[in-house]
Protein backbone atom coordinates (compact mmCIF):
# COMPACT_ATOMS: atom_id res chain seq x y z
CA UNK A 1 0.00 0.00 0.00
CA UNK A 2 1.47 3.49 -0.83
CA UNK A 3 2.23 6.05 2.07
CA UNK A 4 2.45 9.88 1.76
CA UNK A 5 6.16 10.58 3.21
CA UNK A 6 6.76 12.45 6.03
CA UNK A 7 9.80 14.60 6.05
CA UNK A 8 11.78 15.94 9.46
CA UNK A 9 13.22 19.04 9.51
CA UNK A 10 14.61 19.49 12.88
CA UNK A 11 12.48 19.38 15.47
CA UNK A 12 9.29 20.08 12.70
CA UNK A 13 7.82 17.33 10.24
CA UNK A 14 6.64 17.95 6.63
CA UNK A 15 3.64 16.59 4.75
CA UNK A 16 3.56 17.26 1.33
CA UNK A 17 0.33 16.09 -0.10
CA UNK A 18 1.02 15.83 -4.14
CA UNK A 19 -1.56 12.81 -5.35
CA UNK A 20 -5.24 13.01 -4.98
CA UNK A 21 -6.49 11.65 -1.45
CA UNK A 22 -8.20 8.90 -1.31
CA UNK A 23 -9.84 7.90 2.11
CA UNK A 24 -7.38 4.89 2.57
CA UNK A 25 -4.45 7.04 1.99
CA UNK A 26 -5.90 9.47 4.41
CA UNK A 27 -6.49 7.37 6.93
CA UNK A 28 -3.06 5.83 6.61
CA UNK A 29 -1.26 9.28 6.42
CA UNK A 30 -3.11 9.95 9.92
CA UNK A 31 -1.39 6.84 11.51
CA UNK A 32 2.06 7.30 9.78
CA UNK A 33 2.20 11.01 11.17
CA UNK A 34 0.45 10.28 15.12
CA UNK A 35 3.44 7.71 15.10
CA UNK A 36 6.42 9.41 13.66
CA UNK A 37 5.48 12.93 16.22
CA UNK A 38 5.86 10.49 19.32
CA UNK A 39 8.84 8.85 17.68
CA UNK A 40 10.82 11.91 16.69
CA UNK A 41 9.30 14.37 19.47
CA UNK A 42 8.48 16.80 16.88
CA UNK A 43 6.67 19.80 18.51
CA UNK A 44 5.02 21.05 15.00
CA UNK A 45 3.80 19.68 11.74
CA UNK A 46 3.22 21.77 8.18
CA UNK A 47 1.04 19.97 5.95
CA UNK A 48 0.97 21.34 2.91
CA UNK A 49 -1.90 20.63 0.47
CA UNK A 50 -0.60 23.41 -2.39
CA UNK A 51 -1.03 20.63 -4.88
CA UNK A 52 -4.93 19.15 -3.86
CA UNK A 53 -6.91 20.48 -6.32
CA UNK A 54 -9.99 18.33 -4.77
CA UNK A 55 -10.54 18.44 -1.01
CA UNK A 56 -13.88 16.79 -0.02
CA UNK A 57 -15.41 16.79 3.74
CA UNK A 58 -13.96 13.85 4.51
CA UNK A 59 -10.71 15.17 4.19
CA UNK A 60 -11.50 18.22 5.72
CA UNK A 61 -12.39 16.39 8.47
CA UNK A 62 -9.38 14.28 8.58
CA UNK A 63 -7.10 17.07 8.44
CA UNK A 64 -8.94 19.01 11.33
CA UNK A 65 -8.72 15.63 13.52
CA UNK A 66 -5.45 15.04 12.62
CA UNK A 67 -4.06 18.85 13.98
CA UNK A 68 -6.57 17.91 17.01
CA UNK A 69 -4.21 14.82 17.59
CA UNK A 70 -1.25 16.22 17.11
CA UNK A 71 -2.19 19.02 19.78
CA UNK A 72 -2.41 16.21 22.53
CA UNK A 73 0.58 15.22 21.80
CA UNK A 74 1.65 18.57 22.02
CA UNK A 75 2.07 19.62 18.02
CA UNK A 76 0.92 22.13 16.64
CA UNK A 77 -0.23 21.72 13.26
CA UNK A 78 0.33 24.41 10.83
CA UNK A 79 -1.87 23.53 7.20
CA UNK A 80 -0.16 25.59 4.02
CA UNK A 81 -1.15 26.28 0.94
CA UNK A 82 -4.45 25.76 0.20
CA UNK A 83 -5.68 26.56 -3.03
CA UNK A 84 -8.69 29.67 -3.48
CA UNK A 85 -10.91 27.07 -4.95
CA UNK A 86 -10.48 24.70 -2.25
CA UNK A 87 -11.22 27.44 -0.08
CA UNK A 88 -14.31 28.59 -1.57
CA UNK A 89 -15.48 24.57 -1.50
CA UNK A 90 -14.75 23.92 2.07
CA UNK A 91 -16.45 27.01 2.85
CA UNK A 92 -19.40 25.88 1.39
CA UNK A 93 -19.47 23.32 2.90
CA UNK A 94 -19.31 24.77 6.12
CA UNK A 95 -16.00 23.33 7.37
CA UNK A 96 -14.26 26.29 8.20
CA UNK A 97 -11.29 24.15 9.95
CA UNK A 98 -11.50 25.67 12.98
CA UNK A 99 -8.34 25.40 15.65
CA UNK A 100 -6.26 24.55 12.44
CA UNK A 101 -3.84 27.20 11.86
CA UNK A 102 -3.29 27.92 8.33
CA UNK A 103 -0.43 29.88 6.45
CA UNK A 104 -0.08 30.62 2.70
CA UNK A 105 2.96 28.91 2.03
CA UNK A 106 5.41 26.52 3.63
CA UNK A 107 8.19 29.76 4.48
CA UNK A 108 5.49 31.44 6.48
CA UNK A 109 4.09 28.35 7.82
CA UNK A 110 7.71 27.22 9.83
CA UNK A 111 7.96 31.12 10.79
CA UNK A 112 4.49 30.70 12.64
CA UNK A 113 5.59 27.41 14.03
CA UNK A 114 8.97 29.53 15.76
CA UNK A 115 7.11 32.08 17.21
CA UNK A 116 5.80 31.04 20.85
CA UNK A 117 2.49 30.06 21.09
CA UNK A 118 0.46 32.93 22.82
CA UNK A 119 -1.39 30.30 24.37
CA UNK A 120 0.58 28.34 26.08
CA UNK A 121 3.53 30.40 26.01
CA UNK A 122 5.39 27.56 25.14
CA UNK A 123 9.14 28.26 24.09
CA UNK A 124 9.48 28.03 20.05
CA UNK A 125 10.15 24.63 18.32
CA UNK A 126 13.66 23.69 17.48
CA UNK B 1 -64.25 25.03 -43.20
CA UNK B 2 -64.77 25.39 -46.60
CA UNK B 3 -62.78 27.50 -49.30
CA UNK B 4 -64.88 30.56 -49.69
CA UNK B 5 -65.40 31.52 -46.10
CA UNK B 6 -61.79 30.70 -45.08
CA UNK B 7 -60.88 33.90 -44.76
CA UNK B 8 -63.36 36.95 -44.33
CA UNK B 9 -60.42 38.52 -41.82
CA UNK B 10 -58.03 38.44 -44.67
CA UNK B 11 -60.92 39.84 -46.99
CA UNK B 12 -61.85 43.01 -45.06
CA UNK B 13 -58.40 43.78 -44.66
CA UNK B 14 -57.44 43.43 -48.21
CA UNK B 15 -60.77 45.23 -48.98
CA UNK B 16 -61.15 47.97 -46.55
CA UNK B 17 -57.31 48.46 -46.19
CA UNK B 18 -57.11 52.12 -46.25
CA UNK B 19 -59.88 52.95 -43.92
CA UNK B 20 -58.57 50.09 -40.99
CA UNK B 21 -55.47 52.01 -41.75
CA UNK B 22 -56.83 55.25 -41.37
CA UNK B 23 -59.15 53.90 -37.78
CA UNK B 24 -56.21 52.47 -36.56
CA UNK B 25 -53.83 55.49 -36.50
CA UNK B 26 -56.53 57.75 -35.25
CA UNK B 27 -56.73 55.42 -32.16
CA UNK B 28 -53.21 54.77 -31.83
CA UNK B 29 -52.28 58.46 -32.48
CA UNK B 30 -54.79 60.12 -30.08
CA UNK B 31 -53.05 57.69 -27.29
CA UNK B 32 -50.18 59.07 -27.78
CA UNK B 33 -47.97 60.82 -24.92
CA UNK B 34 -45.79 62.19 -26.92
CA UNK B 35 -46.63 63.63 -30.33
CA UNK B 36 -44.11 64.40 -32.38
CA UNK B 37 -43.85 64.35 -36.69
CA UNK B 38 -41.18 61.90 -36.30
CA UNK B 39 -42.85 59.34 -33.56
CA UNK B 40 -45.75 59.65 -35.94
CA UNK B 41 -44.25 58.93 -39.01
CA UNK B 42 -42.61 56.02 -37.61
CA UNK B 43 -45.81 54.83 -36.57
CA UNK B 44 -47.55 54.97 -39.94
CA UNK B 45 -44.65 53.03 -41.53
CA UNK B 46 -44.91 50.16 -39.11
CA UNK B 47 -48.47 49.86 -39.32
CA UNK B 48 -48.25 50.20 -43.08
CA UNK B 49 -45.90 47.36 -43.09
CA UNK B 50 -48.20 45.16 -40.74
CA UNK B 51 -51.49 45.47 -42.19
CA UNK B 52 -50.30 43.05 -45.33
CA UNK B 53 -48.38 40.69 -43.20
CA UNK B 54 -51.38 40.08 -41.27
CA UNK B 55 -53.56 39.43 -44.29
CA UNK B 56 -50.52 37.10 -46.22
CA UNK B 57 -50.23 35.00 -42.77
CA UNK B 58 -53.91 34.94 -42.35
CA UNK B 59 -53.95 33.90 -46.08
CA UNK B 60 -51.89 31.09 -45.55
CA UNK B 61 -52.55 29.76 -42.21
CA UNK B 62 -56.27 29.91 -41.49
CA UNK B 63 -55.68 28.22 -37.86
CA UNK B 64 -54.35 31.44 -36.69
CA UNK B 65 -51.47 29.59 -34.90
CA UNK B 66 -48.99 32.25 -34.29
CA UNK B 67 -46.32 29.77 -33.62
CA UNK B 68 -46.54 28.03 -37.03
CA UNK B 69 -43.76 29.38 -39.81
CA UNK B 70 -46.64 31.25 -42.10
CA UNK B 71 -46.63 33.98 -39.33
CA UNK B 72 -42.92 34.30 -39.41
CA UNK B 73 -43.07 37.85 -40.96
CA UNK B 74 -45.70 38.99 -38.58
CA UNK B 75 -43.58 37.91 -35.80
CA UNK B 76 -40.41 39.11 -36.95
CA UNK B 77 -42.06 42.90 -37.68
CA UNK B 78 -43.87 42.53 -34.09
CA UNK B 79 -40.27 41.68 -32.05
CA UNK B 80 -38.66 44.61 -34.58
CA UNK B 81 -41.90 47.16 -33.44
CA UNK B 82 -41.35 45.86 -30.03
CA UNK B 83 -37.68 45.90 -29.04
CA UNK B 84 -37.80 49.78 -30.84
CA UNK B 85 -40.22 50.34 -28.08
CA UNK B 86 -38.31 49.25 -25.48
CA UNK B 87 -35.28 51.09 -26.31
CA UNK B 88 -37.52 54.05 -27.24
CA UNK B 89 -38.76 53.83 -23.14
CA UNK B 90 -42.47 52.77 -24.10
CA UNK B 91 -44.45 51.07 -21.39
CA UNK B 92 -45.62 47.60 -21.81
CA UNK B 93 -49.03 48.78 -22.56
CA UNK B 94 -47.85 51.39 -25.35
CA UNK B 95 -46.15 48.55 -27.08
CA UNK B 96 -49.46 45.79 -26.96
CA UNK B 97 -51.84 48.82 -27.86
CA UNK B 98 -50.09 48.64 -30.74
CA UNK B 99 -51.96 45.39 -31.64
CA UNK B 100 -55.10 45.61 -29.61
CA UNK B 101 -55.71 49.40 -31.25
CA UNK B 102 -56.92 47.80 -34.52
CA UNK B 103 -59.14 45.40 -33.10
CA UNK B 104 -61.50 47.82 -32.69
CA UNK B 105 -61.92 49.26 -36.41
CA UNK B 106 -61.48 45.84 -37.60
CA UNK B 107 -64.51 44.69 -35.67
CA UNK B 108 -66.67 47.51 -37.41
CA UNK B 109 -65.99 46.47 -40.79
CA UNK B 110 -66.03 42.58 -39.92
CA UNK B 111 -69.66 43.42 -38.70
CA UNK B 112 -70.23 45.63 -41.91
CA UNK B 113 -68.90 42.56 -44.24
CA UNK B 114 -70.60 39.87 -42.02
CA UNK B 115 -74.18 41.35 -41.44
CA UNK B 116 -76.35 38.99 -43.25
CA UNK B 117 -74.82 35.81 -41.65
CA UNK B 118 -74.80 36.28 -37.91
CA UNK B 119 -73.54 32.85 -36.71
CA UNK B 120 -70.26 33.61 -39.17
CA UNK B 121 -69.93 36.99 -37.33
CA UNK B 122 -69.59 35.19 -33.77
CA UNK B 123 -67.50 32.58 -34.87
CA UNK B 124 -65.27 34.95 -36.71
CA UNK B 125 -65.05 37.41 -34.11
CA UNK B 126 -64.10 35.24 -31.49
CA UNK B 127 -61.28 33.95 -33.79
CA UNK B 128 -59.79 37.34 -34.28
CA UNK B 129 -60.08 38.13 -30.98
CA UNK B 130 -58.13 35.11 -29.86
CA UNK B 131 -55.80 35.71 -32.81
CA UNK B 132 -55.15 39.30 -31.56
CA UNK B 133 -54.64 38.21 -27.93
CA UNK B 134 -52.13 35.95 -29.09
CA UNK B 135 -50.02 38.70 -31.14
CA UNK B 136 -50.72 41.27 -27.90
CA UNK B 137 -49.62 38.45 -25.38
CA UNK B 138 -46.19 37.83 -27.68
CA UNK B 139 -45.27 41.46 -28.08
CA UNK B 140 -45.81 41.75 -24.49
CA UNK B 141 -43.52 38.60 -24.16
CA UNK B 142 -41.00 40.52 -26.78
CA UNK B 143 -40.99 43.52 -24.89
CA UNK B 144 -40.22 41.25 -21.28
CA UNK B 145 -37.25 39.43 -22.64
CA UNK B 146 -35.90 42.73 -24.16
CA UNK B 147 -35.71 44.11 -20.81
CA UNK B 148 -34.44 41.11 -19.72
CA UNK B 149 -31.78 41.43 -22.10
CA UNK B 150 -30.96 45.11 -21.18
CA UNK B 151 -31.05 44.34 -16.89
CA UNK B 152 -28.69 41.48 -17.88
CA UNK B 153 -26.07 43.04 -19.32
CA UNK B 154 -26.40 45.86 -16.86
CA UNK B 155 -26.03 44.04 -14.03
CA UNK B 156 -23.03 41.89 -15.71
CA UNK B 157 -21.26 45.27 -16.54
CA UNK B 158 -21.76 46.24 -12.61
CA UNK B 159 -19.89 42.95 -11.58
CA UNK B 160 -16.97 43.96 -13.59
CA UNK B 161 -16.57 47.03 -12.22
CA UNK B 162 -16.51 46.42 -9.00
CA UNK B 163 -14.18 44.44 -7.36
CA UNK B 164 -10.83 45.91 -7.46
CA UNK B 165 -8.44 44.36 -4.57
CA UNK B 166 -5.58 46.65 -4.10
CA UNK B 167 -2.18 46.12 -2.48
CA UNK B 168 -1.45 48.92 0.00
CA UNK B 169 1.86 47.40 1.57
CA UNK B 170 4.26 44.45 1.05
CA UNK B 171 1.46 41.80 2.40
CA UNK B 172 -1.68 44.28 3.06
CA UNK B 173 -4.25 43.82 0.52
CA UNK B 174 -7.48 45.78 0.66
CA UNK B 175 -10.71 45.30 -0.88
CA UNK B 176 -13.21 48.16 -1.18
CA UNK B 177 -16.37 47.06 -1.25
CA UNK B 178 -19.44 49.34 -3.15
CA UNK B 179 -23.29 48.32 -3.54
CA UNK B 180 -25.07 46.02 -2.27
CA UNK B 181 -23.45 42.45 -1.78
CA UNK B 182 -25.65 39.33 -3.43
CA UNK B 183 -24.24 35.54 -3.82
CA UNK B 184 -22.94 36.22 -7.14
CA UNK B 185 -21.19 39.36 -6.67
CA UNK B 186 -19.81 37.98 -3.23
CA UNK B 187 -18.23 34.77 -5.29
CA UNK B 188 -16.59 36.86 -8.09
CA UNK B 189 -15.09 39.46 -4.82
CA UNK B 190 -14.67 35.92 -3.37
CA UNK B 191 -12.18 34.42 -5.79
CA UNK B 192 -10.59 37.69 -6.73
CA UNK B 193 -9.70 38.33 -3.31
CA UNK B 194 -8.56 34.35 -2.79
CA UNK B 195 -6.09 34.47 -6.16
CA UNK B 196 -4.78 38.12 -5.46
CA UNK B 197 -3.69 36.64 -1.92
CA UNK B 198 -2.25 33.94 -3.96
CA UNK B 199 -0.68 35.85 -6.56
CA UNK B 200 1.05 38.27 -3.89
CA UNK B 201 1.52 36.39 -0.97
CA UNK B 202 -0.11 38.69 1.04
CA UNK B 203 -0.76 38.25 4.95
CA UNK B 204 -3.89 40.55 5.72
CA UNK B 205 -6.53 41.28 3.66
CA UNK B 206 -8.87 44.85 5.00
CA UNK B 207 -11.81 44.61 3.67
CA UNK B 208 -13.67 48.10 3.53
CA UNK B 209 -16.96 48.14 3.28
CA UNK B 210 -17.71 52.07 3.99
CA UNK B 211 -19.55 52.16 0.44
CA UNK B 212 -21.98 49.06 1.00
CA UNK B 213 -24.79 50.86 2.11
CA UNK B 214 -26.85 48.10 4.67
CA UNK B 215 -25.46 45.35 6.27
CA UNK B 216 -28.07 42.66 6.64
CA UNK B 217 -27.81 38.72 8.00
CA UNK B 218 -27.16 37.39 4.32
CA UNK B 219 -24.58 40.15 3.64
CA UNK B 220 -22.70 39.55 6.60
CA UNK B 221 -22.71 35.74 6.28
CA UNK B 222 -20.71 36.36 2.64
CA UNK B 223 -18.35 38.50 4.71
CA UNK B 224 -17.77 35.97 7.14
CA UNK B 225 -17.78 33.55 4.35
CA UNK B 226 -14.72 35.20 2.38
CA UNK B 227 -13.35 35.44 5.97
CA UNK B 228 -13.45 31.97 6.67
CA UNK B 229 -12.35 31.24 3.31
CA UNK B 230 -9.29 33.44 3.55
CA UNK B 231 -8.60 32.12 6.36
CA UNK B 232 -8.19 28.60 5.12
CA UNK B 233 -5.68 29.79 2.88
CA UNK B 234 -3.48 31.25 5.30
CA UNK B 235 -4.51 34.72 5.54
CA UNK B 236 -6.40 37.43 8.05
CA UNK B 237 -8.58 40.10 7.19
CA UNK B 238 -10.08 42.71 8.50
CA UNK B 239 -13.22 44.68 8.38
CA UNK B 240 -13.09 48.31 8.26
CA UNK B 241 -15.81 51.38 7.30
CA UNK B 242 -18.06 50.20 9.85
CA UNK B 243 -20.68 53.37 9.91
CA UNK B 244 -22.23 53.64 13.76
CA UNK B 245 -26.09 52.58 12.42
CA UNK B 246 -24.63 49.26 10.49
CA UNK B 247 -22.51 48.49 13.61
CA UNK B 248 -26.14 49.14 15.39
CA UNK B 249 -27.88 47.23 12.94
CA UNK B 250 -25.30 44.38 13.09
CA UNK B 251 -25.97 44.19 16.87
CA UNK B 252 -29.61 44.22 16.31
CA UNK B 253 -29.26 41.22 14.06
CA UNK B 254 -27.42 39.17 16.24
CA UNK B 255 -24.57 38.40 13.77
CA UNK B 256 -21.39 37.32 15.50
CA UNK B 257 -18.42 39.17 14.46
CA UNK B 258 -16.03 38.49 17.29
CA UNK B 259 -13.92 36.37 15.87
CA UNK B 260 -12.87 39.27 13.32
CA UNK B 261 -11.25 42.16 13.48
CA UNK B 262 -13.15 45.48 12.99
CA UNK B 263 -12.40 48.97 12.53
CA UNK B 264 -14.07 52.08 12.41
CA UNK B 265 -12.16 53.33 9.41
CA UNK B 266 -9.49 52.17 7.07
CA UNK B 267 -6.21 54.06 8.56
CA UNK B 268 -6.89 51.97 11.65
CA UNK B 269 -7.22 49.10 9.40
CA UNK B 270 -3.51 49.86 8.07
CA UNK B 271 -2.18 50.58 11.47
CA UNK B 272 -3.45 47.12 12.70
CA UNK B 273 -1.97 45.29 9.67
CA UNK B 274 1.28 47.46 9.60
CA UNK B 275 1.92 46.01 13.06
CA UNK B 276 0.94 42.62 12.08
CA UNK B 277 3.40 42.61 8.90
CA UNK B 278 5.96 44.44 11.65
CA UNK B 279 6.00 46.81 9.54
CA UNK B 280 6.23 50.86 11.26
CA UNK B 281 5.50 54.43 10.16
CA UNK B 282 6.65 57.47 11.33
CA UNK B 283 6.74 61.01 10.58
CA UNK B 284 9.58 63.05 9.00
CA UNK B 285 10.94 65.84 11.54
CA UNK B 286 11.01 69.39 9.91
CA UNK B 287 13.89 70.80 9.89
CA UNK B 288 16.20 68.02 9.52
Amino acid sequence: MEHIPILKMGKLLLVTIQVDMHDRLAMALQDDLTERIVKDRASGVLIDISALDIVDSFIGRMISNTASMAKILDARTVLVGMQPAVAITLVELGLTLDGVITALNVDHGIRLLQEPDKKTGRAPSR
Amino acid sequence: MSKGKKAPLANVIDTHQHELLAGWLDGMLSRMVRRDAAAEAEIRQQAARFLPLLAQSIEDDPGADIGSSAWDDTRQLLTEISQSRVRQGFTPIETANFIFLLKKPLFGYLRAALSDDSQTLVEETARVSTLFDDLGLFTIEVYQKSREQVIMRQQQELLELSTPVVQLWKDVLALPLIGTLDSARTQVVMENLLQKIVDTGAMIAIIDITGVPTVDTLVAQHLLKTIAAARLMGADCIISGIRPQIAQTIVHLGVNLEDVITKATLADAFIVALKRTGSTITHAKHGD
